[in-house]
């Protein structure tokens, strides 16, 4: 009896983390608008992935000036655009390119703003002043003025977009990991690790680290929405994807000179746009109320 | 309360000597040698008439010097002359800051005149129709790109119903009515993520207050509900929403640069973009800064105005 009253905390610690993230994950499920987002999101990433299944032609060289700008039809299910191509098999192959760059400069600010608001909130005095200083005077810039600014430094295209949205984001983790890692790092069992001689790196990674998770992952959610508006954004302009690679941002541009001939290609990728950013914005939310308890309790507010 | 804005005022001063720093910087960043495309392709093969600009231009000197140079230059309200139309920038600035500032108080008052009302209400009645009604077109306003909102607006009121013109800008004191017409759709195009940020604000911070001990302590004097909302409730809730306020500047600023491209908007955003595209590096340096200094200065109006609602802060 005394040998199974001793064994059962040791499962429990074994099992804890798993049971943490499969409570997470059904608070997030029970959330009223979740599921949807979650359906949305997991319609473009199938959509992304097996883009060249579901596309009807190619996006880039199936090009007939004889149907050019033509409304949806069975033929073209979301109608051609100014050169005749398929507006279907453009969006799907879009899809790719805005979710690559929402992701990718996202972990771009992350991993950097993180790496500065922790060593800013862990160090303190000078250090943490010098770079608070520095995330605050680059927030004073607009992040789309940035973002274009960056993008013409490194010269146009995808890689040097996800770049600079990943730079705009940096100030924005730096910040969020820094307020937590000031809380963190008074909590009782970081001053016992500290007492007990752990190295300040194993303090930020095993304890500062995974107690900071939970605001920075509902702020790479949200930031996810931000990052694919300002990488259309920067298409619509002119200095993000460049033509033929079909991307969202670059199929409005071209849709808005054309408008009065076809709307449906100024109205279609900018609904993609929406949901995408609307789904990033409700799982932000829900995941915000799923990892505090206490806004769980009050239904999500 | 002069001593807090004071305190606020030299606690700004490091981070505007940053924000200096990078806008004379972009001029780095930016790829191509100024002289160079001053000169053109075609002068620029003579050796000596290139040093000879570079010297002009200062940027045979230290960094140090050119922009301390530079700042004073700015201090003074000399912001250069533009390397394509050869015009001086503060000239340029002075034409188009004015638009851009009309369009930003538009969009604000346009904000505020939705976001408040709506969030009231939707605090007051939680979980209504309204409520979740309105919840879900502030999310839908949130996750609206905005120049995808300004086409589809441009389509419907300038191409089908032909009720206003699809862009462009005349100024005020020329004709009025022809500049309100215009200024309709930016405004709404831009204000409208705005007003869904300050709707949920209102919501959620009117909400707390409105469980605090004191709410139930004033309705226990038997005081109305409109009473309590209006004179207790509502200047507490504002504190938060006033400083998502002051944060949202940025937001409206950096949306002017989408939105006045969309509707050919003569204001400093487009200029931005134009200049940006084509390495104007003066234009570029004067229009980040002004932006910059523009989100300083209303991040410190908005730190005032909550010290003028909520006295202890000051005090503190």
């Amino acid at each position: 009896m005394a040998t199974t009253t001793l064994r059962e905390p040791a499962v429990v610690n074994v099992r804890q983390p798993r049971r943490a993230s499969f409570e997470v994950a059904r608070r997030v499920f029970r959330m009223r608008l979740a599921p949807l987002a979650i359906g949305i999101l997991g319609t473009f990433i199938l959509m992304s992935i097996f883009a060249n299944v579901i596309q009807r032609y190619d996006p880039i060289t199936d090009q007939s000036y004889s149907e050019a700008n033509e409304g949806p039809s069975a033929a073209h299910w979301l109608g051609t655009d100014y050169l005749g191509r398929d507006m279907w098999s453009r969006l799907v192959h879009g899809s790719r390119i805005s979710l690559f760059v929402g992701l990718i400069s996202v972990t771009v600010g992350l991993v950097f703003g993180v790496s500065i608001g922790v060593t800013a909130g862990f160090v303190g005095g000078k250090l943490d002043a010098f770079l608070m200083r520095i995330t605050e005077s680059i927030w004073t810039f607009p992040a789309l003025m940035l973002a274009l600014a960056i993008t013409s430094a490194l010269g146009r295209g995808v890689i040097n977009s996800m770049i600079a949205i990943g730079i705009v984001g940096i100030p924005y983790f730096a910040r969020l990991a820094r307020a937590s890692t000031l809380s963190a790092r008074e909590l009782d069992y970081v001053l016992a690790a500290r007492t007990l001689g752990s190295s300040t790196l194993r303090i930020l990674v095993s304890h500062i680290l995974p107690n900071i998770a939970a605001p920075l992952i509902v702020q790479a959610s949200l930031g996810l929405g931000t990052a694919i508006i300002t990488e259309a954004s920067l298409s619509f302009l002119g200095v993000g994807v460049q033509a033929p690679t079909p991307s969202w941002g670059l199929e409005l541009r071209t849709g808005y000179q054309y408008m009065e001939l076809n709307p449906a290609v100024a109205i279609f990728p900018g609904l993609a746009i929406f949901l995408t950013v609307l789904a990033f914005n409700f799982l932000g939310d829900a995941l915000r109320s799923a990892l505090d308890p206490r806004l769980a309790r009050r239904g999500g507010d | 309360m002069a001593t807090y804005i004071m305190q606020r005022v030299f606690q700004m001063i490091p981070v505007m000597v940053l924000a200096t720093i990078i806008s004379f910087s972009i001029i780095f960043l930016l790829p191509g040698d100024p002289a160079l495309l001053i000169l053109g392709d075609q002068l620029a093969s003579d050796r000596a008439l290139y040093e000879a600009k570079r010297a002009e231009l200062g940027l045979d000197r230290p960094l140090p010097i050119q922009y301390l140079d530079w700042l004073g230059k700015t201090a003074r309200g000399d912001l250069g002359t533009s390397t394509r139309d050869r015009q001086p920038v503060t000239q340029g600035m002075r034409e188009r800051l004015p638009v851009t500032m009309q369009l930003a108080a538009f969009s604000l008052v346009l904000a505020l005149v939705i976001a408040l009302p709506a969030g009231i209400i939707s605090a007051l009645k939680p979980n209504s129709k309204w409520d979740i009604a309105s919840s879900l077109v502030a999310f839908g306003g949130i996750a609206l790109p905005n120049f995808w909102f300004g086409i589809l607006l441009i389509y419907l009121f300038a191409v089908v119903l032909k009720w206003l013109p699809p862009s462009g800008f005349v100024p005020f004191n020329e004709d009025p009515i022809q500049n309100l017409q215009r200024m309709i759709m930016p405004s709404i195009t831009l204000g409208l993520g705005l007003s869904a940020v300050l709707m949920r604000q209102t919501r959620s911070s009117l909400l707390e207050v409105l469980h605090q001990d004191y709410m139930t302590t004033a309705r226990a004097k038997g005081l109305s509900g409109k009473a309590v909302v209006l004179g207790h409730a509502l200047k507490n809730a504002l504190i938060p929403v006033v400083t998502v306020l002051g944060l949202q500047v940025g937001l409206l600023i950096g949306g002017s640069v989408i939105t006045e491209s969309i509707f050919s908007i003569p204001g400093i955003g487009r200029w931005a973009v134009d200049s940006i595209t084509n390495r104007d590096f003066p234009v570029v340096q004067a229009v980040s800064l002004v932006m910059a200094l523009g989100v300083l200065f209303a991040n410190l109006l908005a730190d005032i105005a909550y010290a003028y609602i909520d006295p202890r802060i000051h005090y503190r």
